[in-house]
C-alpha cells in the first residue's frame, strides 16, 4: 500500500498521554518481556492491604476515580450559548452497544428543564374523540414494553461534511446514544383518546423553555413509538426529558421531543421551525429535502482513533467500533486497515436488534506500517454505507444533516491516529 | 402518505399486512449473517433478547386512564399554528410598533437588523446564496412558512423568556421580520386577516425525501472486497485545522508539536503548511506593519478595529469573541468554516473577492510570498 502525507503530522498529545498511562515493558518480536520485576506485583498496593468504604459511603454509585476523563464533552465554538447547544458521547471509551446514562450526549434548545413528575402532565387533544390528560401515574398504569434503540442526532458528522475537520470519534460520531426504553407503545395511548379517521398527524410538544415541536406521521406514531420513562432501568435522566420522553425508533433524535407534555392529532403537518429552518437538507442547487426522518446506516471505528491512539506497539490487536441503521439491523461490517485497496468482514458480537447500535470487531497483527481505517457497515435491507464522497455527489456539501459516510482514520507508526480523508 | 410508504418499504414491506408481521417481529433478530460469517458470530436462542409476543395488546374499550382535558386546559397549552393560519389567535401589529419590540427584546442576539451578533441566528437578507458555496438560511432566504416565524417566536422566543408576548407583540415583531427581509412595505400591518395574504419567496424549493428512489438504489448492492485500489493518497487531515477542543488537561503539547513540524521543503504539498523559515518569519514582520493599525498579534493582543489574530490559522472565521464582525464573517461562522492557510491565502491575496462585504478597508497583497511571510510572521508571533 502506499500512503502518501502531505501537511503536517498528527498532534501527539493523546497519544502522549495514554503512553505515559501504559506499564514499561520491552518488546520482542511482539511479545513482552519482563526485565525487572513488577512493583505492581512484588509490593503491597494499599487496596490489598487496608479497608475499603462501607455500602453506605456510595449510595448511587459512580464510577471509579481513574475514569474521570470518560465525559461528555463539547466543541464550544460550534453554537452561540452552552444552553442551547450539543455535547458528545465519548464513543471511544465504550463498548458494547449500551451507552451509560451519565454518558448519553445532550442536545437542548433551552438547557435542561428541571421537571416535578407531581407536577407534570401529558395532554393528548386536536383531531381526537376525547382530548385527554394523563399524570405520571395514569402512565405507569398501561401495558409497558422494552426496546434498545439508538438515537442519532440528524447533525452528527456534520461539521465533516467539507472535509475532515475534528479530531476524534467522540466529536466527529459522538451525537448518538443506544439504550433500553421501558415505556407505553404511543399507540395505546392514542388509541385511549381515540384518534379520529381524520388524524394523519401528530404534533409531540415538550415542556421546557423551547416547547420543542415535530410533525409525526400516524403511520409511524401507531407503529413502534413509545412514551418512555425509563432509560437503561432507572428514570430517565432529567437531560433525556425527565419524566417522559418519546422515542421514535430509527428517526432523527430531534423528533423523540424530551419532557414530552403533549400530542396534538392533525390532518396535516405543522411545519415548524425544527421541520423547516432546521432539519431540512439543503442540496447544491438551492433545494432543500424535508421530513428526512429515516437515520441511513453508519459505522465508525471507535479503537484505534484520535483519542483512543495505538500505545502498546506492533503486534496483536483489537480494533473495535459500533454500527446502526435506521432500516433494520446491521448484519455485516467491512473493515479495511488499507484505505480501501482490501476489505474483509468484521465481527459482529452482542444483540443484533431492531434500530440498535451493533459491536463489531477485528482483530490483527499490527505490524507498525501506517494504516488507513475505515468501516462500511451494511444493514438489513442491503442499504451499504457510503462514501463521503458518494454522498457528497448527491447532496454537495451544504446539507449539514445525515452525513453517514464512511469515516477514515490514519494511524501512523507510532499508532497516533488522525481523522483524514483519503483518495 | 404515499411517500412515507415508500420511505417505509425497506423495513416493512410497504404493505398493510407486512407492517403488522413487522410489528410482531419489531425485536427478534432479523439478521442475515452472510455464510462466511455464521461461523463466527454465535447468535444463539439463549443470547436473544426476550420478545413480545404479541406486543402489548390494545384494550377493547380502552384501559379508562386518564381524565377528559377541560377545553381551559387546552386553550393553554395548544398555541401551536400551521401554514393555513390554524391556531392564529386574533390580533395585529404593524411593521414600526414591530421594530421597537425587536429593538428592546431581540436585538441583543439578533441585532437590530436581524444581521445576529455573534454566533446568534441571522434573521433577514441571505438572497440569492442558498446554491452557492455559504448559504445563509434566513426567514427571508429560507423558510417556507410564515406561520413557522409566528409559532415559534410566540412559543420560544424572547430565549429565556418564553411565551411572554402578547398576540400584538408576536404579529408585530412577525411583521418587522418580514419587513427586514423586504417582503412587506413600511406600512403592512399583520393580522390574522392579512396573515394569509403573505407568500413567503422560498416555498417552492422544499421537497420531499427522496432518498428512497434517489440514494437507497445508488448506495446498495455488490461491494468490492480485494485489489480495490491501486493507490490511496491523503487529501484531507483535520490536524491541519486543529480545531479540535482540548480533552486533556496539564497536556504540554508545544514542544512535542514542534517536534513533528512541518517538512516545509516538500513540494508535493498540497495542504499547505505555514513555513517556520527565520528568513520568512522576518520578511512577514516588514508586511504587517500594513495591518499593525487595525489588528494586534502576539501575547496579550486585543482587538482594536480588526480582530486580534492570536492562533488564527485553524481558528473559527468570525470566532473572536467581543468582536463585531461584518456578516460575511458571521455567516462564515455559523457554517462552521475555519481560517485555513488556504482561506487565509484566498483572503489576503483579494479580502473583498474572498469575503464580499467584508468590513477590512484593504485591498489585498498581490505577492504570493507576502501573503506566506505574513502567514509565518503570524504564526510565530501568535501561535
Amino acid at each position: 500500500m502506499v500512503i502518501k502525507i502531505k501537511g503536517t503530522k498528527p498532534s501527539r498529545r493523546n497519544f502522549l498521554k495514554a503512553a505515559a498511562a501504559a506499564p514499561v515493558a520491552a518488546m520482542a518480536g511482539g511479545q513482552a518481556f519482563a526485565e525487572e520485576a513488577d512493583p505492581a506485583i512484588i509490593e503491597k498496593q494499599p487496596w490489598t492491604q487496608f479497608l475499603g468504604d462501607g455500602v453506605d459511603a456510595r449510595p448511587y454509585g459512580m464510577p471509579s476515580q481513574y475514569e474521570a476523563d470518560v465525559v461528555r464533552r463539547d466543541v464550544p465554538w460550534l453554537t452561540a450559548d452552552p444552553v442551547s447547544s450539543v455535547n458528545f458521547t465519548p464513543l471511544h471509551e465504550l463498548d458494547g452497544i449500551i451507552t451509560p446514562n451519565g454518558l448519553c450526549f445532550e442536545r437542548h434548545h433551552a438547557g435542561i428543564a428541571e421537571i416535578d413528575p407531581g407536577q407534570h402532565r401529558l395532554m393528548i387533544n386536536g383531531l381526537v374523540d376525547t382530548p385527554l390528560v394523563f399524570t405520571m401515574e395514569d402512565l405507569m398504569r398501561f401495558p409497558r414494553e422494552n426496546h434498545v434503540y439508538f438515537l442519532e442526532c440528524a447533525a452528527n458528522s456534520g461539521m465533516e461534511w467539507r472535509g475532515a475537520q475534528l479530531n476524534g470519534c467522540q466529536f466527529t460520531h459522538g451525537m448518538i446514544h443506544n439504550v433500553m426504553y421501558t415505556g407505553v407503545p404511543l399507540r395505546l395511548i392514542l388509541e385511549e383518546a381515540g384518534v379520529k379517521t381524520s388524524g394523519k398527524w401528530i404534533l409531540p410538544e415538550g415542556a421546557d423553555a423551547s416547547a420543542m415541536t415535530r410533525s409525526i406521521p400516524m403511520e409511524k406514531a401507531m407503529d413502534d413509538c413509545l412514551v418512555a420513562f425509563k432509560m437503561n432501568g432507572e428514570a430517565l435522566r432529567p437531560e433525556q426529558g425527565y419524566p417522559v420522553r418519546l422515542v421514535v425508533p430509527g428517526w432523527e433524535g430531534n423528533m423523540w421531543v424530551k419532557w414530552l407534555r403533549r400530542i396534538e392529532v392533525g390532518d396535516q403537518p405543522w411545519h415548524h421551525r425544527e421541520e423547516t429552518s432546521k432539519y431540512t437538507d439543503l442540496l447544491e442547487n438551492g433545494q432543500a429535502r424535508r421530513f428526512t426522518w429515516e437515520m441511513d446506516a453508519k459505522s465508525v471505528i471507535t479503537n484505534p482513533s484520535p483519542q483512543a491512539p495505538i500505545t502498546h506497539g506492533p503486534g496483536h490487536m483489537v480494533l473495535t467500533g459500533v454500527a446502526w441503521s435506521g432500516r433494520g439491523t446491521i448484519p455485516r461490517v467491512d473493515v479495511t486497515i488499507d484505505g480501501g485497496e482490501n476489505w474483509v468482514q468484521a465481527r459482529m458480537s452482542g444483540p443484533s436488534l431492531n434500530k440498535s447500535m451493533h459491536r463489531f470487531y477485528h482483530e490483527f497483527d499490527w505490524d507498525g506500517s501506517p494504516l488507513l481505517l475505515q468501516s462500511r457497515a451494511h444493514d438489513s435491507t442491503g442499504y451499504v454505507q457510503p462514501t463521503k464522497d458518494m454522498l457528497r455527489e448527491v447532496r454537495g456539501e451544504n446539507s449539514i444533516y445525515h452525513n453517514n459516510g464512511i469515516q477514515t482514520w490514519y494511524v501512523n507508526e507510532e499508532g497516533i491516529a488522525e481523522n483524514v480523508e483519503i483518495s | 402518505m404515499s411517500k412515507f410508504l415508500k420511505i417505509l418499504a425497506p423495513a416493512a414491506g410497504g404493505t398493510a399486512s407486512v407492517l403488522t408481521l413487522a410489528y410482531v417481529l419489531v425485536d427478534q433478530f432479523v439478521v442475515d449473517i452472510p455464510a462466511p460469517a455464521r461461523g463466527i458470530v454465535a447468535i444463539s436462542p439463549a443470547s436473544a433478547q426476550t420478545v413480545e409476543t404479541p406486543a402489548a395488546a390494545s384494550a377493547e374499550d380502552g384501559f379508562g386512564l386518564g381524565r377528559p382535558a377541560l377545553d381551559p386546559e387546552i386553550v393553554a397549552w395548544d398555541i401551536d399554528i400551521r401554514p393555513d393560519g390554524m391556531g392564529l389567535p386574533v390580533g395585529s401589529g404593524d411593521v414600526f410598533t414591530g421594530e421597537e419590540i425587536f429593538i428592546e427584546k431581540c436585538a441583543v442576539c439578533h441585532g437590530d437588523f436581524g444581521e445576529g451578533a455573534g454566533r446568534w441566528p441571522v434573521l433577514a437578507g441571505g438572497d440569492g446564496t442558498l446554491a452557492g458555496e455559504d448559504p445563509n438560511k434566513t426567514i427571508g432566504s429560507y423558510w417556507p412558512y410564515l406561520s413557522t416565524v409566528y409559532d415559534y417566536v410566540n412559543r420560544a422566543m424572547p430565549f429565556g423568556e418564553a411565551q411572554s408576548l402578547s398576540p400584538d407583540e408576536v404579529y408585530a415583531i412577525t411583521a418587522y421580520l418580514l419587513n427586514l427581509n423586504y417582503i412587506v412595505e413600511d406600512d403592512f400591518v399583520l393580522s390574522n386577516e392579512t396573515f394569509a395574504d403573505v407568500a413567503m419567496p422560498n416555498e417552492s424549493n422544499f421537497f420531499l425525501d427522496d432518498r428512497a428512489e434517489v440514494e437507497l438504489p445508488r448506495f446498495s448492492g455488490e461491494v468490492c472486497m480485494s485489489d480495490c485500489k491501486n493507490e490511496v493518497e491523503i487529501v484531507m487531515r483535520a490536524a491541519v485545522l486543529d480545531v479540535t477542543p482540548e480533552t486533556d488537561e496539564g497536556d504540554a503539547p508545544t514542544e512535542e508539536m514542534a517536534a513533528s513540524a512541518p517538512d516545509s521543503g516538500d513540494a508535493d504539498v498540497e495542504m499547505v503548511a505555514v513555513s517556520t523559515d527565520p528568513a520568512m518569519i522576518e520578511a512577514g514582520e516588514g508586511v504587517f506593519r500594513a495591518c499593525k493599525a487595525c489588528h494586534a498579534v502576539g501575547e496579550g493582543a486585543a482587538n482594536k478595529s480588526g480582530p486580534q489574530l492570536n492562533e488564527l490559522v485553524g481558528r473559527p472565521i468570525g470566532g473572536i469573541e467581543g468582536f463585531r464582525y461584518s456578516t460575511v464573517f458571521q455567516d462564515a461562522h455559523e457554517a462552521g468554516e475555519v481560517w485555513t492557510v488556504e482561506a487565509l491565502t484566498a483572503f489576503l491575496a483579494n479580502p473583498r473577492e474572498a469575503m464580499p462585504g467584508t468590513k477590512m478597508s484593504y485591498r489585498g497583497l498581490r505577492d504570493d510570498a507576502d501573503i506566506e511571510a505574513l502567514l509565518a510572521y503570524l504564526t510565530a508571533t501568535g501561535g
